[in-house]
């Protein structure tokens, strides 16, 4: 910030930089990510400057306990492909992941549906989490399904890279339907074979996909009547 | 032909556009000429008085009956997912309480057992702040129901339910003022406890409530169930059986009515629900009547609820004991309403040092938590209420997504709505009662 850059005995022709942007002052380059500067874990008190990687996620061993082994050994009788569709399997707080291979998800699921001594008759939930950093596939789309004729919950997960997609389950669970929209909307993942694959939180010409670990808290200017403020992650930082 | 300057006409390439501002449809039907195009597409909303806050629904319609219907979400969309990421784990309920701004109760409750989960605590909540927590879920419920059928009567012409409704709404929101010191976004349950414990005022309120309602229900149905209009407006209108239910993910009372007794209480029951005594109304017209009745009979239920948990309230801690966990600050409700307590502020500012540290340190960092996943659901007045929780072993959530039943439920309005006539959208819609804020969070 230069205030002495066309100034005449001291008084500035030009209007001071940020001047027509309504802003405050020019801000220096905003923090790689976080408001306020923050860094590494966010931890505002300082005192706890361990940033911890995420563990990987191994393999639970056999026996899983209760329904888990019951659902493992139901699904491997129904569904031939099963060895090559499971990556791994997770049992962690008394909740079962099975880890499926992106291709082969709609076909788990319509066994999962159908097979009667599985019969997952409802997808609950649809969502996804972006591992950024800690895995190569950073994308894992969970399902979580909830057999009432057994009173059971399974959750799915598969993980695909950016760019790679997702066969859609909407033809198995119509349910899967807004809730695909909505990890497209925020995550970027195609769904492949989806009806209507369009956003739905955000205005259809909204650019990138907020929830994205590399997209800012903020983002956009907060137009109000004219004035433009600057998003929070360029605003003045105190530091 | 239009005289109001907000009720204008104009021409464009995909034919006359009107801009309507109620009462004058007569106006648009003497715009077009009903023999050469009978096609007519309604943006209903987003600013419908009917559309219970800001849903648009793109209607396109043959004379009176829906053809197609698109409905049009994200307008309330406030990115609270993410900015979860950005706080501590108990900072998070004041955000998550905001989503369904009609059962906040319910939204703090499944926030705080999925985080409860992930910590492996869920044990260790004590008896009295699981009982009350109950209780106020319940209360919720109440609330919520009392708004739907406060709104749904509006909607359908009953406009003196729309008043009793919310009348009654405000007696449980005073309990809730009494207790949090907020009427709504609570902030009330935290991972770990309760921000405040019950005072014995607010249980004298419960009690009153306890007595006052059931004779004031009596009166609201004796006013709609014997109406006629009333039951032609909801008797066989947005008709949706189990199967269509459980294809699009109808949960709660939508499914209920449609004959199907899955609550999540007695099925996949948590914070002790099955020790309660209370039985799970069902209907089996799947109808909007069916799911009236099923909300009326569920208030019931409720107030059963509430008695019972009232009954076993033992004065005791609402905090869990482990103080690397537990809010330090005991907050104490003063007249300004809930902030900190004196005798706290002056024991950390005055006497212990150790005190001051461990204070702002779990009030400014906050505790960590272990990696992992969790899915908690429970039985949220619209639905089932999913948290999905990620922890990467900070202090931070590394994702929280929520399966907000208004989100899901919202999918079923084209099912209910393509074929039937305009006014039973109004009908449909209303019956699934869903709260946008939730929806679109």
């Amino acid at each position: 910030m230069s205030i002495s850059s066309g100034t005449e005995g001291g008084v500035p022709t030009t209007a001071p930089t940020g001047a027509e942007l309504g802003a405050p002052a020019q801000t220096p380059p905003s923090p790689d990510k976080g408001m306020f500067g923050v860094k590494g874990t966010g931890d505002v008190s300082g005192f706890g400057r361990l940033v911890r990687p995420r563990p990987a996620v191994f393999d639970s061993p056999r026996p899983y306990g209760g329904y888990f082994d019951d659902v493992y050994d139901a699904l491997e009788e129904a569904y031939p492909a099963f060895s090559e569709a499971i990556e791994k399997v997770v049992v962690d707080r008394a909740e079962l992941t099975l880890h499926i291979r992106p291709e082969k998800i709609t076909e788990v699921c319509q066994v999962m549906r159908d097979d009667e001594s599985l019969r997952f008759e409802l997808c609950s939930s649809v969502d996804a989490v972006d591992y950024l950093g800690s895995d190569e596939r950073r994308f894992h789309v969970t399902y979580q399904l909830t057999s009432m004729t057994y009173r059971r919950r399974v959750r799915l997960e598969v993980a695909v890279p950016d760019g790679v997609s997702v066969p859609s389950v909407t033809g198995v669970y119509p349910t899967a339907d807004w809730q695909e929209r909505e990890v497209y909307d925020m995550f970027g993942v195609v769904f492949a074979g989806h009806p209507n694959l369009t956003r739905i939180l955000m205005p259809d010409d909204w650019e990138g996909h907020p929830q994205r670990k590399d997209y800012p808290l903020g983002g956009v200017p907060v137009e109000y009547k004219g004035a433009e403020i600057p998003p929070p992650d360029q605003r003045r930082v105190y530091q | 032909m239009t005289t109001s300057e907000y009720a204008t006409e104009r021409e464009t390439t995909e034919g006359r556009v009107f801009t309507v501002t109620g009462g004058d449809w007569d106006t648009i039907a003497a715009g077009v000429d009903p023999l050469s195009n009978e096609k007519i597409v309604v943006n209903m909303g987003p600013q419908h008085p009917s559309t219970h806050g800001v849903l648009r629904l793109v209607l396109e319609l043959e004379g009176e009956t829906v053809v197609e219907c698109r409905p049009v979400i994200g307008y309330l969309h406030t990115g609270i997912e993410k900015n979860l990421e950005y706080r501590n784990w108990t900072q998070g309920v004041t955000f998550v309480t905001r989503m369904d701004y009609l059962s906040n109760m319910s939204n703090e409750a499944g926030y705080c057992l999925a985080v409860e989960k992930l910590l492996g605590i869920t044990d260790q909540i004590t008896e009295r702040a699981t009982t009350i927590r109950v209780m106020f879920m319940e209360l919720q419920r109440i609330a919520s129901h009392l708004v739907w059928l406060a709104t749904t009567g509006m909607e359908l012409g009953a406009i003196s339910m729309m008043l009793y409704g919310f009348r009654e709404r405000e007696y449980i929101l005073d309990i809730f003022e009494e207790t949090s010191g907020l009427r709504m976004n609570n902030a009330y349950i935290r991972p770990g406890g309760l921000a405040q414990d019950l005072p014995e005022s607010a249980v004298r309120k419960i009690r009153d409530f306890l007595v006052y309602l059931p004779k004031r229900l009596k009166e609201y149905e004796a006013m709609l169930s014997d109406q006629v209009i009333w039951q032609r407006r909801t008797q066989g209108v947005a008709v949706l059986d189990v199967t269509g239910c459980l294809a699009l993910g109808i949960t709660g009372p939508v499914l209920r009515a449609a004959g199907l007794p899955w609550d999540l209480r007695k099925t996949m029951p948590y914070c002790g629900y099955d020790t309660y005594e209370f039985d799970v109304p069902t209907a089996t017209t799947a109808d909007v009547w069916g799911r009236y009745l099923v909300r009326i009979a569920e208030i019931r239920e409720s107030l059963k609820i509430v008695e019972q948990a009232l009954d076993r309230l033992r004065p005791g801690p609402v905090w869990i004991a482990d103080k690397k966990i537990a809010w330090p600050s005991q907050l104490a409700l003063g007249v300004d309403g809930l902030g900190n307590s004196l005798e706290h502020v002056a024991k950390i500012m005055g006497q212990s040092m150790e005190s001051l540290i461990h204070h702002f340190k779990l009030v400014t960092e906050g505790f960590r938590v272990p990696p992992g996943q969790v899915y908690v659901a429970i039985e949220h007045p619209r639905g089932e209420l999913g948290v999905h929780a990620v922890s990467d072993g900070g202090t931070h959530p590394y994702r929280v997504h929520y399966r907000e039943p208004s989100f899901v439920n919202l999918q079923a309005i084209p099912a209910m709505a393509e074929g039937a006539l305009l006014a039973d959208v109004i009908a449909g819609g209303a019956s699934l009662d869903p709260v946008m804020g939730g929806c679109d969070r």
